[in-house]
This record gives C-alpha cells, structure tokens and sequence, in this order.
C-alpha cells in the first residue's frame, strides 16, 4: 500500500544521480562552533552532502537539528564571530567559498546562490518598494541599466504568479498578503538566474492552500531552469511533495539520507522511523462520538465587526470576524475550528473566554448566557473555561516558578496555598513532568515542556471546557505529536469538552470528533470528523484538503500507529 | 499623498482647539502666581502707596474680574492681539519679532547640530559595538547626557573665549562692527556657535544613544538578512537597509524634542546673553510683566505644534505605512 506518489501534479522526473556532472554544491566534513555559551559544542557536526543541479534536496529536521545553520554557512550569513565555521569545506562548482575573498563571496551570494526565507512578513524591507527591493539584486550582479532592470523586475514578477505585476512593483511591502511577500521573495532569489536556490521552510508561515501554491511554484521554476533546490524544512507532506533526494539531520549530524522513495517508504534510521510516526494523520481506531446530555457550550448567531481605522474625520474599514456562528459542544466532545489566517477561528475562542463581546448572538453555557454576564458575573465561569494558547514561550510569566504559575488561579479563587501548591505538584505528574519542575522558572523548559506546563495550569481550575488555540503549532512535529496524545488522554481522563483551534487539518483530524471548517468569519460546514475529512461536502474544505502537503504518500504501514514515539 | 489638503486641515483645526486650550491654561497659571505687576511697578517707582497701586491696576484692567481679564485677553489673540507692555512700552507682537529670528537662528541650529550629529555617532557605535570607538562615544554621550547644560555652557565659554580667545564669549553679533552682508553672517555665525553647541549637546547625546539602539535592534531583522543575501556589502546593508529603519524612532523623538529646545534655550541665552525669546522670557517673569510672557508662551506653543505636525509629515515621507488620511 505505500504509494510512490512523490509528486501529485504537474510532476518532475525523479532525478537520478549525475554521474559525470560535478555537484553544485560539495559539503565535506562541515563543521559549524557555537559560543560557549551554548548548550552544545557544534550546531553542524562533520557534515556531508551533494547538491547536484536540477534536483530537490529536502533537508529536513527538528529545530535545533542545524539545518539552517548549514544553509546559512553556504550563504556566508553566518552571525560571526560568536558561529563560525570550525572545519570542513563547502565547495560550490569546485571552489571551496569558505577560502575566497569578501568581494567573491559577494559576487556568489544573490548571484549564483540565492536564498528565500522562511518569514514572509518580516523578510522585506518595510520601507523600499518591493520593486526596488529586487532591482537592487539586479543592480549588484548584472551590467543591466535602469530601464532594462525595470523591465525584468516586472517580468519576474509576472514570472513567480503576482497579478498586476507593473503596479505592484510600486508597493511596499505592508499592502501584500503573506503569500505574494513569498512570492517577491522568490522573484528576488531568482533574480540573476542562481544556479542554487536555498529555500529555508519558505510554506512553514503560510496558510495551506497558499502553501501549496508557493510548493507548486518552486517545483516549476526548479524544473524549468534546472536549478539545484536545497530546501530545508521540518514537515515530512511537505518532503513528498516535492523532494527528489532527501536528508534527515539530527542535532547537527546527518542521519540518514537517499532518495525521496527510500527515505519516505522505507526509512532505515530509527530517528526518521520517529519523525514520520509522528506526522499527524487521523487515528482509524477512534471511536465516533455520540453526544449525550445537554450541550454545554451552545453559540447561537454570533456576529462580530471589527472597525479598522478611522479617526475623526475618516470612517474606517468593517471587517467581518464573525458571521452568524452556530455551533455546539457536547460534554466529553472535541470540536475542531478549523481555518486560514484571518477566517475568524479565534473570535469564538476570544468570545467564550469573555475576552471579546460579539455584536449580536447568544452564548449559552449550561443554560447561562455569557454574554449578558457582566464582569462580576462572570467569574464565576473562570474557573469552568480554561485555555492554552498558541505561544508556550510567551504565555508563562518568566518570572515566577512554575508551581506558583499552576497554583496562582485556585489561590485566587480562594485555595489554601498548600493546598494548591500540592495539587499543582499532580498536575505536573499528571502532564508528564516531574515534581521538581514546580521549583523551577518557565525558560528551564523546552517549548513542548511549557506546553504541558500550560496545560496544567488551564486544568488547575478544574474546568469543563478547554479552549485551545493552536497550541501545538509553535512545537516541532515530535513534540507536536506527544503534545496532541497528552491532550487526548486528559480529555478522555477527566472527560473535557475542548474547543480545538488550529490551521492544520491534519493535526485537527487527529484529536477532534467534529469539524467546524471556518471561512471568511462563517462556518461553511461542519459534521463528524470522519465525514468531513472522508466527503468533504463544501468547495472551500475540499480546497484545504487538496492543499495539505503530502497527501499522495501513505505513512509506512508499520509506523502509521504513532507508537514508539519517545522524546 | 491625496490625503495631505485633509490631513492639514484636520490637523490645524485640532491645533486650534489646543491652542485655545493653552492660551486659557496659562492666562489662568500666571495670574495664580503670586505677585502682581502693578505693585512691583509702583515699588521700584518708589511710590508704593495704595492709591498709586489702585490707579496701575485701573489702568491696566487688572481690577476686573478674573474671567472677564480672561475673556478680553482670549478675544484679542483670537483677532491676532496679543497685547501691550506697559514695561516695554511696546506692542508684545514687536517685541516678539524682534526677538524670534535670534532664537530660531540658536534652536534649529541647535536642533540640527543635534540631529545629524547624534545619528552619525550612533550609527558608529552601533557598527562597531564592543569597540573602542563604541565605548568612546558611549561615554561622551553619558557625559553630554548627565551634564547641566548651562555648566557645559560656562565651560565652553572659558575654554574657547576666555582661554583661547577664539570665540566670542557672548552676544548675538559684534555690537557696532558695522558688517553687512556676507562678513554679517560669519560674524553672527562665530557668535552661535558655543551657545548652539551647548544648547544642541544634550540632544545630540539623546539621538546617539537612541540611534545605537534602535541600530543593535534593527541589525538582527530578517529583511536585513535579505539584504546581506542579496549579495550587497555591508555598508549598503547599513545605509540603505539598516539606518532607514532605525532612525524612525529617533525622528519621533526629536519631533517631540524640537520644541523642549525653546524652554532649554531660556537658560542658554542667559548664559550667553543671546538676545532671544528666552533671555525675553527671563526678564518678563522678574518683572511680572504678564502680557510678554503669556506671548512668548503662546508663540513656543504655536512652534511646538508646527513641529509636531512637521514630525508627522515626515514620518509619512520616510514610512509608507503611515498614511495621513486615516
């Protein structure tokens, strides 16, 4: 059953070695030295690759794997001298770049190198007109005047997908969404035509439709200029869906590396094994939901506007975050609000928790309706809806102690203190930590740590219903998957109700029992999750579904149960 | 840039609004201080005696009610009037012409030397952080930043004038040199230079500290590592792609700052003698002589408000995220 299907539509031929051609780029023995500081001796350790041209090489790994600071050292962009590169050579066409000079380095980087990264919003100058931004790659590297530079910015533009492409060189960078920022990006890096292109997770920020988009289009250009294409990331749909060769790194050491056929359907390496156990896929063996009982959550009609802009002589911009939202959890159930940037998922949460007051609607939890509480009134259902939020590194006070972090909510609530304190110590049991933890401040703790952190700290309360939004999204996909199994087990344990907020479909078939697909501030459908994944009833989640990376490749069989994933 | 005719006109009638606002606030401030103008004119007329002091205070209204002194006084600004003074025995109007170029001349020198200074100094620090020039200019900046002004003025005065003879210690231009035209302006350009010096010091500190950080922050964006990937060398990455960006709060902060300069040029032209609205200032309030010293105070309000909308201009011009019309 392990389908080959690396690439679904308009498909690359599956690059075979080269074996008269010189690599593009020689990587032989790279090391790269942190500061002392650091927890570990080398980001990069004794690395050794090819990249030959026209062919994709998927680098992937876990953050802190060393797999940008590779893609860094080839672009020069190392922050020395606090990284530098200890040993090793890294030889593009033959000439090793770590031994040339500034200006020959110079000459290579934009040039014949070039390098898109992986956060759209910030990688532009805020200031310079994206065009400008691109004719200044043109200016450096090539003898063309102002007219003829002009020319081929707007042709490029044409070129990578953006509409209107002689007025939109005009803009600045704040007028374009995430995707056409990527999209200029890679007009950028393809420039002055470089023989390399090193794509740093270029889709990680992006929806997943804009995602497939931009995947599509690097695989084209790729094809039709034979570029070598070294692009990192960390998602394995995304690897199969583009990748000819793939590397696996692990804590800046090569682990494994092959074709994307070997590497994907029969990975040797236990670690890859763990990494695409990991994967987020739907559980085949999770029972179907019956709801029993009242709702408890019951939103009837919610509207919300949001006014941007204006002053006081200008009307602003209504945007539309919510529109007419109905939707209902049951005690017990796991319902998924799935949706892009922008499509409204995270007002309802706001709305629930009392931190926003929708325009209109009813909010009714056991029979009580939120939205006429007043602050006072409220309270009380504090303790009943809990959250998580997306960012563990941000959502924990760096000053206090873990322990009091947990047990600050039912201390305010009029908890005995030891009491509390001892309660937080089973909660950090329960959530997979170790009592000593509550004696220690949150940045002593890895991102996935903090989010079990967080989760002890919303299950303190003794709540009823969870709100998570997006709360494995900030975590790299091992921990993501530990993270998901946790929040599964709690729920089931203590029989939550959670209201899921995420992007990503797959992790959302993962842990919900329903579906809320959200668009543009509205629910456009919603059922069982079997059902809408399986047969997908409105245009806009068939959509999301195609977009999701890798869905022409099949988990290998004997790793597609999730198990024997260890931290 | 077609919301500019609406931006403007938002902003002055805006700017009308506070300036009523300030004209009322300070009328009412200064006749809460203690003192009254007719009793310290009868007194160094030597003739202190309470009928005297009633006929002044006759003579100059000042028997009325406090809201009708009020009322009279805002209804003569509002038609351009700013009043009389019976010191001066002049229109407060011409006394303040006469006074403002000399002050202006100081501030935006002042301002500017401050400006292009601070940026220039910081933008080498910050280039070179951790070195020696970076601690060099780190601590001329603390020093510049922690001194009193007026210290630093008297200093420079005996360095320059006193020891060295270099510069004229006080003045505005060489009273009775005769000099016209081009040799003027050298004559009253030695004259500023110390007073604009002293005056421009301590902001100059200010925007070199901000430029260094907001340099140290600016450095580690992603689009600078956009820049340094396209190949460009690193003083290009700096001036193009760095400082651009820095130096936007340094402008929102010297827009504020332009117009403190007016308040810190009242101690420099003490200290200089510099024939400005703020030496004016000095001598208005050690006579109590109301009228003037409500002009001046409405004269710095009307420049702080300009500069404030100048600031927002060029805040639009140099980031075009900022759009006026909103």
């Amino acid at each position: 059953m392990n389908a080959v299907a690396v690439s679904s539509s308009s498909a690359p031929s599956p690059v075979t070695a080269f074996p008269n051609r010189q690599p593009l780029l020689d990587v032989r023995g790279l090391s790269i030295a942190l500061p002392p500081s650091a927890d570990r001796e080398l980001a990069v350790d004794a690395l050794t690759f090819t990249l030959n041209p026209n062919e994709i090489l998927c680098v992937v790994g876990e953050s802190g794997s060393g797999k940008s600071m590779t893609a860094h050292a080839v672009m020069g962009l190392l922050p020395v001298p606090s990284v530098r590169v200890a040993a090793g050579a890294l030889l593009f066409k033959g000439n090793n770049v770590l031994t040339m000079s500034e200006p020959e380095q110079r000459a290579l980087r934009g040039g014949r190198i070039a390098m898109v990264f992986q956060e759209p919003m910030t990688a532009l100058n805020p200031l310079m007109r994206v065009g400008d931004q691109v004719e200044e790659s043109l200016r450096i590297h090539t003898d063309l005047d102002r007219t003829a530079r002009k020319a081929r910015v707007i042709e490029l533009f044409a070129q990578v997908g953006l509409p209107n492409p002689a007025e939109l060189v005009r803009s600045y960078p704040f007028r374009l969404s995430g995707g056409q920022r990527q999209r200029v990006m890679i007009a950028l890096a393809l420039a002055c035509e470089p023989d390399v292109l090193i794509a740093d997770e270029p889709t990680t920020a992006l929806d997943v439709t804009t995602q497939k988009q931009i995947l599509d289009l690097i695989r084209s250009i790729q094809a039709e200029r034979q570029m070598g294409v070294m692009f990192i990331t960390h998602d394995f749909g995304v690897v199969a869906e583009i990748a000819h060769r793939v590397a696996v790194m692990r804590h800046g050491k090569l682990v494994e590396i092959g074709t994307a056929d070997e590497v994907l359907n029969r990975p040797s390496h236990p670690y890859t094994r763990q990494l695409i156990a990991s994967v987020p896929h739907a559980m085949g063996d999770r029972p179907p939901f019956t709801p029993s009982g009242e709702p408890l959550l019951l939103a009837e009609g919610l509207h919300k506007t949001f006014h941007v802009g204006g002053g006081l002589f200008k009307k602003g911009k209504e945007v539309t975050a919510g529109k007419n939202i109905s939707l209902t959890i049951h005690p017990g159930e796991t319902v998924g609000l799935v949706g892009e940037s922008g499509s409204g998922k995270s007002t309802l949460g706001r709305s629930v928790m009392g931190l926003m007051k929708p325009d209109s609607g009813r909010l009714l939890y056991k029979g009580t309706d939120l939205l006429s509480l007043d602050r006072r009134a409220f309270r009380p259902f504090r303790r009943e809806i809990q959250m998580v939020f997306q960012d563990p590194y941000a959502s924990l006070n760096p000053r206090r102690m873990v322990g009091e972090i947990i047990a600050q909510g039912p201390i305010a609530f009029g908890e005995a203190p030891a009491q509390a304190m001892a309660r937080a110590s089973d909660l950090l049991a329960m959530v997979g930590l170790d009592a000593s933890a509550a004696k220690r401040f949150p940045h002593e703790f890895s991102g996935g740590q903090r989010q079990r952190i967080s989760i002890a700290r919303a299950l303190a309360m003794g709540p009823s219903l969870l709100i998570a939004d997006e709360p494995v999204s900030a975590l790299d996909v091992s921990v993501q998957a530990q993270v998901l199994a946790l929040l599964d087990d709690i729920r089931h344990r203590l029989n939550l109700s959670m209201l899921f907020i995420t992007h990503d479909l797959r992790v959302a078939s993962r842990v919900c029992d329903t579906i809320a697909v959200m668009q543009r501030g509205s629910i456009v459908e919603m059922g069982p999750a079997a059902e809408v994944f399986g047969n997908p009833q409105h245009p806009y989640t068939q959509s999301l579904i195609d977009a999701i990376p890798g869905r022409g490749w099949e988990i290998p069989a004997d790793l597609s149960h999730g198990e024997g994933v260890s931290a | 840039m077609a919301g500019l005719p609406r931006f403007l006109a938002g902003r002055l009638i805006k700017a009308i609004v506070i300036l009523f606002a300030i004209v009322v606030i300070n009328f009412l401030l200064v006749h809460a201080a203690p003192g009254d103008p007719a009793m310290v004119m009868a007194g160094e007329a030597g003739a202190a005696d309470p009928k005297f002091v009633e006929q002044l205070r006759q003579q100059f209204g000042l028997d009325r009610p406090l809201l009708e002194q009020l009322a009279t006084y805002v209804s003569h600004v509002a038609t351009g009037d700013l009043g009389f003074s019976y010191r001066q025995q002049q229109s407060v109007w011409d006394l303040l012409l006469a006074r403002l170029p000399a002050t202006l001349v100081l501030t935006l020198t002042a301002f500017v030397f401050a400006l292009v200074v601070g940026i220039v100094l910081g933008t080498l620090a910050a280039v070179r952080a951790g070195s020696v020039s970076d601690s060099a200019i780190t601590v001329l900046a603390l020093l510049a930043y922690a001194t009193p002004i007026y210290w630093v003025g008297l200093m420079l005065m005996l360095l320059f004038s006193v020891q060295l003879g270099w510069l004229p210690a006080f003045g505005y231009e060489t009273v009775g040199g005769g000099l016209s035209g081009f040799a003027r302006m050298i004559d009253i350009g030695e004259h500023l230079l110390l007073p604009a010096l002293t005056l421009g010091m301590f902001y100059m500190a200010v925007y070199a500290r901000m430029t260094r950080a907001s340099i140290l922050e600016v450095r580690d964006m992603d689009f600078v590592k956009t820049a340094r990937a396209k190949g460009l060398s690193h003083g290009a990455v700096v001036v193009r792609h760095v400082l651009r960006n820095a130096i936007l709060p340094v402008i929102t902060v010297a827009g504020v700052q332009a117009g403190h300069l007016i308040g810190g040029s009242i101690l420099i032209e003490t200290v200089f003698a510099w024939p400005g609205l703020g030496r004016l200032a000095f001598e208005a309030v050690l006579q109590r002589d109301y009228q003037v010293l409500l002009g001046i105070f409405f004269i710095s309000s009307v420049m702080v408000i300009v500069f404030n909308i100048l600031t927002d201009l060029i805040y639009s011009l140099v980031d075009p995220r900022i759009d006026l019309a909103r």
